[in-house]
């Protein structure tokens, strides 16, 4: 903030402050003609005012709340640039990137200033970082067996993850089912914490001008066959000499490709709806599926004992 | 003065009875879709699927219902009925002030006609969209000529201390909405605001809370200020209490915007500075209420006799507990705790239910039988029933919707040995469900009470008990 507004915001703030003050020193003297406890005089469709005085208690409250505001200003930031006496701020500010935070933070703490934030988040870490390091030591297969390691996965999981997967991990439309066994990008202890820590990005593209209208109602008969569904054999038969384009990523035999998140198709497993519409609207649209990057949120201790979490529940 | 004091018929009543009856019919429109999203909290199948009928969309129809619907009517017919009264003289132009009526209850029906449609700005209290944002703007100036305009014109030497808080109102509103509704159309039914980021936030939200600060408390005030001392019959209790806490009040609730984002992207500096000036503020609003309450110093009893005086003070209570409560909230550490709890609206419905619809309702209850010439309301008793229906509803709401944010509040922060959160969000929701079945009830109480004040007043109108005509008020002179 240029010197000029901080200027401005300084003198506003303070000279309303005073302002006040004068206020109140001035109605607490009887400046009216009239003595204390009488009327004034003024008549207004019958009501008339007395000339009480201020009660006392309530001055005293004022005069509590003004000083209290200027000590307030003195020791937190409030007055424009000056960073009040404590070096407090809530957070690091204007921040634009995650540099530019860890940057300012370096900073801040090089000037022993005291950012909220940091603060407690550095406490927290120095409180219970030891006790997720000792839990995140074991393998995922070991966390995946002990049963104190897993009551923190759960809760990790319930506050990050049970927004998109459901408290119960069985995901909804759009988000996996965690507790099926099905894994798109492969279910092993070192894929699911690849997944948590880089996140994924899968996408399935549209087929609405390539395949055409008949040509989408073909090629989602045929998709649902695959799993042994109950399909009109036509349309079925001629959807299947289009499905070489498909196979690319699913495979000739349409079981899938872990490596580019390519679902399965002979599973019944459908991450966006398994019946015809829905197959048709996945073809037609194409899908883009994102799972967020957790490395720098959680830490690489809280996923290792998430994985562990989401490993057992399938093991 | 030398001058004859104006009769009965040479004001214009006309306009204040319109809008005192609007008053009692939007209140219960409002409240009654209070009542329905209530509902839906408890029982979500109540939207029936329909997307008219869908919370997201009832909420905001609710609130510029009660505000702007219920509060202003209340407000338009009271400013025009005081102003008039301790000016005597007759209101600056007629003409003008039946296009406020007209204009404003047009605005009204295109918000209960476009808000369930899902057109919004999506900015609280200001989801209207540009058409009837200017629409607004329109009758809202045409509404300062009028009401400045008799002051220019009064007939006393003096401006009685209500005009003063309608008068702080009247102004402020019309900067703030002009301020935070400048947008871009890009068609008739949506715009984009002017403003971006932080920025927009802080417009919004200084916006926000002077809709409470001039409408709900400033405007609502200057209703105090008339009809408490009418009411009660006895004199103002101090003149200089009232002059302090008119200039510190108007002059500091334009500070305390940022308090609704405390730990957001606003600068520390802002959210400093509006949290100081909040919890000053606390002073300022207290001063309004012991000069209210004091002012009935001599006429206690009187409360054992009057629901309507009942009504003015118990409004009074709990406008000093909400102003309390207000700049508590505002504090970080407090506000740290109850932000985006129920807690919120539990304090927003105190204010709303306790103060602004009690001291519009003893208000209105005051001017029906003034306005149509009758002796008084055909019923006393139902008053008194009123009375209890309302102070027994917003009791149960706010204390369900206290307890229901605390928990929250403390829900959301409640850490195991290990640091991870105790609890995921959807436990909290389900700790809230029996409060919100209370918020429920205590808003059938608001409703029922509001309903049998449209049958008092609807059977006052009818009656032929006319009022004997009005005593001369004693001329004195000034």
């Amino acid at each position: 903030m240029s010197s000029f507004w901080s200027g401005w915001i300084i003198v506003l703030t303070l000279g309303h402050l005073i302002a006040l003050i004068v206020l109140l020193k001035w109605n607490m003297k009887n400046y009216t003609d009239v003595e204390e406890g009488e009327s004034m005089g003024h008549e207004f469709d019958g009501i008339t005012e007395l000339n009480h005085p201020l009660p006392k208690w309530w001055t005293y409250l004022f005069w509590i709340c003004l000083g209290w505001a200027f000590l307030y200003l003195a020791f937190y930031p409030g007055l424009g640039n000056f960073q009040g006496l404590l070096g407090w701020s809530s957070s690091n500010q204007h921040v634009l990137s995650l540099e530019d935070s860890e940057r300012q933070t370096q900073q801040a703490l090089e000037e022993g200033r005291l950012v909220q934030y940091v603060r407690e988040r550095a406490r927290a870490d120095e409180v219970y970082g030891p006790l997720f390091a000792s839990y995140a030591n074991q393998t995922i297969e070991e966390i995946a067996q002990d049963s104190d390691a897993l009551r923190v996965g759960q809760r990790l999981f319930l506050q990050n993850c049970a927004q998109c997967h459901g408290s119960d991990a069985r995901g909804g439309i759009g988000f996996p089912n965690l507790t099926d066994g099905v894994f798109n990008w492969g279910g092993s202890p070192a894929d699911i914490k690849h997944t948590l820590m880089q996140g994924r990005v899968a996408e399935m593209p549209a087929f609405a001008d390539q395949l055409g209208e008949q040509g989408i109602r073909e090629m989602a008969a045929y998709v649902l066959s695959l799993s042994g569904r109950n399909v009109d054999r036509d349309l079925a038969r001629a959807g299947e000499a289009n499905f070489v384009t498909c196979a690319a990523c699913h495979g000739m035999n349409g079981k899938g490709n872990p490596a580019l998140g390519a679902p399965d198709l002979t599973n019944n497993v459908w991450l966006y709806g398994g019946s015809q519409r829905a197959i048709e609207e996945t073809l037609r649209h194409g899908r883009n599926g994102v799972m967020p990057r957790w490395d720098s949120i959680l830490g690489e201790d809280k996923v290792q004992i998430l994985s562990g979490y989401i490993y057992s529940l399938n093991n | 003065m030398s001058q004859t004091i104006p009769q009965h018929n040479d004001y214009n009543l006309k306009v204040v009875k319109q809008f005192a009856v609007m008053t009692i019919i939007w209140g219960i429109v409002g409240m009654a879709v209070g009542v329905l999203i209530a509902a839906q909290l408890v029982w979500p199948a109540l939207n029936f699927d329909i997307p008219y009928l869908t919370y997201s969309r009832l909420r905001p129809l609710h609130t510029n219902a009660v505000i702007f619907a219920f509060g202003t009517s209340a407000l338009f017919a009271t400013a025009y009925y005081v102003v008039q009264k301790t000016c005597q003289v007759r209101l600056f132009s007629d003409k003008l002030a039946a296009f406020t009526f007209w204009g404003w209850q047009t605005v009204i029906v295109l918000a209960v006609i476009t808000l369930p449609l899902g057109m919004t700005t999506s900015k609280e209290y200001a989801e209207l969209e540009w058409p009837i944002s200017i629409l607004i703007a329109i009758v809202w100036i045409a509404f300062i000529i009028v009401f400045f305009g008799t002051l220019a014109i009064r007939r006393t030497s003096h401006i009685y201390v209500a005009n003063w808080f309608y008068g702080a109102f009247i102004i402020a509103v019309a900067m703030l909405h002009i301020g935070n509704n400048l947008a871009v159309p890009v068609s008739f039914t949506k715009s984009y605001s002017i403003y971006s980021g932080a920025v927009d936030a802080m417009m919004q939200w200084w916006y926000g809370h002077n809709a409470v600060g001039f409408l709900l408390t400033a405007g609502f005030l200057g209703m105090m200020y008339y009809f408490v001392p009418k009411q009660a019959e006895r004199p103002v209790y101090s003149y200089r209490l009232s002059v302090v806490h008119f200039w510190a009040l108007i002059s500091i609730y334009i500070w305390a915007g940022p308090h609704h984002l405390h730990y957001t992207a606003l600068p520390d500096w802002a959210q400093s500075v509006g949290m100081v000036m909040s919890v000053v503020l606390f002073v300022p609003s207290w001063g309004g209420m012991i000069n209210g309450i004091m002012t009935l110093s001599g006429a206690w009893h009187k409360l054992r006799t009057d629901p309507v005086l009942r009504f003015l003070i118990v409004s009074l209570s709990f406008y000093g507990m909400s102003t309390f409560e207000g700049p508590m909230m505002a504090i970080k550490s407090v506000n740290a705790l109850s932000h985006y709890t129920d807690w919120t609206i539990g304090h927003v419905h105190s204010g709303a239910l306790g103060w602004v619809a009690m001291i519009s309702i003893g208000a209105i209850y005051h001017l029906i039988p003034v306005l149509f010439e009758r002796e008084r309301m055909y019923s006393i008793k139902l008053i008194n029933t009123h009375f209890w229906l309302h102070t027994i509803g917003v009791v149960l709401y706010i204390v369900a919707m206290w307890i229901s944010g605390v928990t929250q509040g403390l829900m959301w922060r409640a850490v195991n040995a290990d640091g991870t959160l105790t609890y995921s969000f959807v436990e909290s929701l389900e700790a809230s469900y029996p409060f919100y079945f209370v918020r429920f009830v205590g808003g059938l109480f608001v409703v029922a009470g509001m309903l049998l004040m449209a049958y008092n007043t609807y059977k006052t109108i009818r009656s032929d008990k006319v009022r004997p005509s009005e005593p001369l008020p004693a001329a004195q002179s000034v």
